[in-house]
């Protein structure tokens, strides 16, 4: 059993989505994607537990030894990854019966919960594989039901905002699948470790520069970087809550982790960074999405927008940590991976909350809010003072190792401009503060009720998580380390 | 050279007419079949670097030395699949959003969002 734990990864999500349908109740198909969620979540804990105290794991789906067949590789990356996504969807999940109970018709109830665990097999998948069609195969599974996910929203502009997504989505997702075809046809084979051997003999053709060219551009719109994060802001703010919080905590960053594999492993760094001006146009890249998507955020009135910008100023940060291309940077960006999904995931499932109550996320909506729901709100003042980057949260954490290697480096402006986009961040989140503790409750409207508990706990679960991992940095910053070292061949 | 390429220059000629309607056209219809354009240049892509000169199918026979490679064919049935899928996921939505919004036009979409602000 335990050998075949890589595999058991994403299958038992995969499978149990069928299995679904032929649960009747909405509440027992609940606890039924929940109890599969946990098991993922504890077959990951598994995995990484198993991986920091022996090494990678190697798993030949069917028996058929790579590179004929396709083969499972779990190294210290792809298990931080899985734990990340299994446990942030575990957590999520336990509010999801009473949102959407709330948000989406009774009679689509079982076809939410299918969708939500393909979607996490399909994204579980592509951090588990070893080969590279199949990681195009579970993209376009994750993808696609995520697509439907989105649409379920009940403003209309939900489907016009999927709509988007799909078509930015499936561009992406091509253009990652010419990449492939191109470095099949030079190398023969799919296997990524096989690949990165064989790849260094042809890397000075002008078909591997293609190949390379089209999976970054693939990805890097799959992961919102701007200027490809057209499609997210709509697809954040008006999916279902849930979707909401459980995209903004998995989907950009099984992106991040594609990004990451293809450069590091498969394509190797020496290729990456000297043959490609890489470095030079993702630092230019990120630090303009950190200073364009927080300005957007700033003149948001939706708070779901406003957070939805927030994510690709995120996304900028852990790109500038990538292009750093040290080893400090390296796991900047992977602490900033774990941390940024602990806190937007928190500051989702609050809006949420929100939604739940008073039915709209419009800021002067939340006018009072600060009194009616205390706990609610606390959870959005941790939060967003987690996303500016205070002390003690998670958020410090991650800036400090970032500012930290940008210094190495030697990139002084980098490591100001970081603060300075803190400083942006600290005037979204004061807006929602202002908008909820200094207003007076608006006038004629009924008191508002605290979340129900079904919502409470997770938030709170998360917000604790928040300043745990802020405190107590010995997890998320030991194997963190552990997986960018061991990227860049260094024995720890 | 250039004419023993053909299936590429076939490749690349369909791969940009299909993102040029993806691009260019605002009727949502229109874009899936730009989409679906894009994405069928991509098998043909597959299937061509799959051919060996002189190779024919992989089973063993007689007086049979060369084969063409059969791997590509099967992703690409995969592919194929995924293909469809999309189209139909997108189809379906521009459905919805016709019943939503009264049009498949992008600009009266936009329109009627903005507003709605």
């Amino acid at each position: 059993m335990l050998a075949h734990l890589p595999v058991l990864q994403v299958i038992v999500p995969l499978m149990a989505s069928p299995l679904c349908l032929l649960l009747t109740r909405p509440r027992l198909v609940w606890l039924f994607t929940l109890i599969v969620s946990g098991l993922a979540f504890l077959i990951s804990s598994l995995l990484l537990q198993q991986v920091m105290a022996s090494g990678t794991i190697i798993y030949a789906l069917g028996g058929w030894d790579a590179p004929w067949g396709i083969e499972y590789r779990i190294d210290q990356l792809n298990a931080f990854l899985l734990l990340i996504i299994s446990a942030l969807s575990t957590v999520v999940l336990l509010a999801a019966h009473t949102s959407i109970r709330q948000e989406i018709p009774a009679d689509r109830h079982t076809l939410f919960y299918i969708l939500y665990l393909l979607s996490l097999a399909g994204m579980l998948g592509i951090v588990a594989t070893g080969d590279a069609f199949n990681v195009f195969v579970f993209l376009e599974i994750s993808s696609l039901s995520a697509y439907a996910l989105i649409a379920l929203g009940k403003d209309r502009r939900a489907l016009w905002a999927s709509y988007q997504y799909l078509i930015m989505g499936t561009i992406g997702a091509t253009f990652i699948l010419i990449g492939i075809g191109l470095m099949y046809q030079m190398t023969g084979t799919l296997n990524m470790d096989d690949l990165s051997r064989r790849l260094p003999e042809v890397a000075h053709t002008r078909t591997i520069f293609t190949a390379f060219a089209f999976i970054i551009v693939g990805v890097c719109l799959k992961l919102a970087l701007f200027p490809l994060h057209l499609w997210l802001p709509n697809a954040y703010a008006y999916a279902p809550s849930i979707v909401t919080a459980f995209f903004a905590a998995t989907a950009t960053k099984v992106a991040i982790y594609l990004l990451i594999r293809f450069t590091f492993s498969v394509f190797g760094l020496s290729f990456s960074f000297t043959a490609v001006p890489l470095q030079i146009l993702f630092v230019v890249l990120g630090v303009a999405g950190i200073f364009v998507a927080s300005t957007a955020a700033i003149y948001q009135n939706n708070v779901k927008h406003l957070f939805a910008y927030s994510s690709i100023a995120q996304i900028g940060y852990m790109m500038v940590g990538f292009s750093i291309s040290t080893a400090t940077g390296l796991m900047a960006t992977l602490l900033h991976v774990f941390n940024h999904a602990l806190m937007k995931s928190a500051l989702f499932l609050a809006l949420g909350a929100v939604m739940y109550r008073i039915g709209s996320v419009q800021i002067n909506q939340f006018q009072g809010l600060g009194h009616q729901m205390p706990y609610t709100m606390a959870a959005i003042v941790v939060g967003g003072l987690s996303l500016i980057g205070v002390p003690l949260t998670v958020g410090f954490v991650s800036k400090w190792y970032l500012i930290l290697a940008a210094i190495e480096k030697g990139w002084w402006p980098v490591a100001v401009l970081i603060l300075l986009g803190s400083l942006l961040a600290i005037v979204y989140v004061w807006r929602i503060v202002e908008a909820a503790y200094f207003k007076p409750p608006i006038a004629g409207r009924d008191a508002i009720k605290e979340a129900p508990l079904s919502f409470l706990m997770p938030i709170w679960i998360l917000v604790i998580a928040n300043i745990y991992f802020g405190i107590d940095t010995r997890l998320s910053v030991g194997v963190a380390q552990a997986a960018s070292q061991s990227l860049f061949g260094v024995s720890p | 050279m250039l004419l023993g390429l053909y299936n590429y220059w076939i490749v690349v000629v369909l791969m940009m007419v299909g993102f040029y309607i993806v691009i260019a056209h605002g009727n949502l219809i229109k874009k899936i079949v730009g989409l679906s354009i894009f994405q069928t240049s991509v098998f043909i892509f597959y299937i061509s670097m799959a051919k060996v000169d002189g190779g024919t199918a992989p089973i063993l026979a007689e007086g049979i030395s060369q084969y063409s490679n059969p791997l590509p064919h099967v992703l690409i049935l995969t592919a194929i699949v995924v293909g469809i899928a999309t189209t139909a996921v997108g189809l379906a939505l521009a459905v919805r959003i016709k019943e939503a919004y009264g049009s498949i036009e992008e600009e009266e979409i936009q329109k009627k969002d903005n507003e709605d602000c």
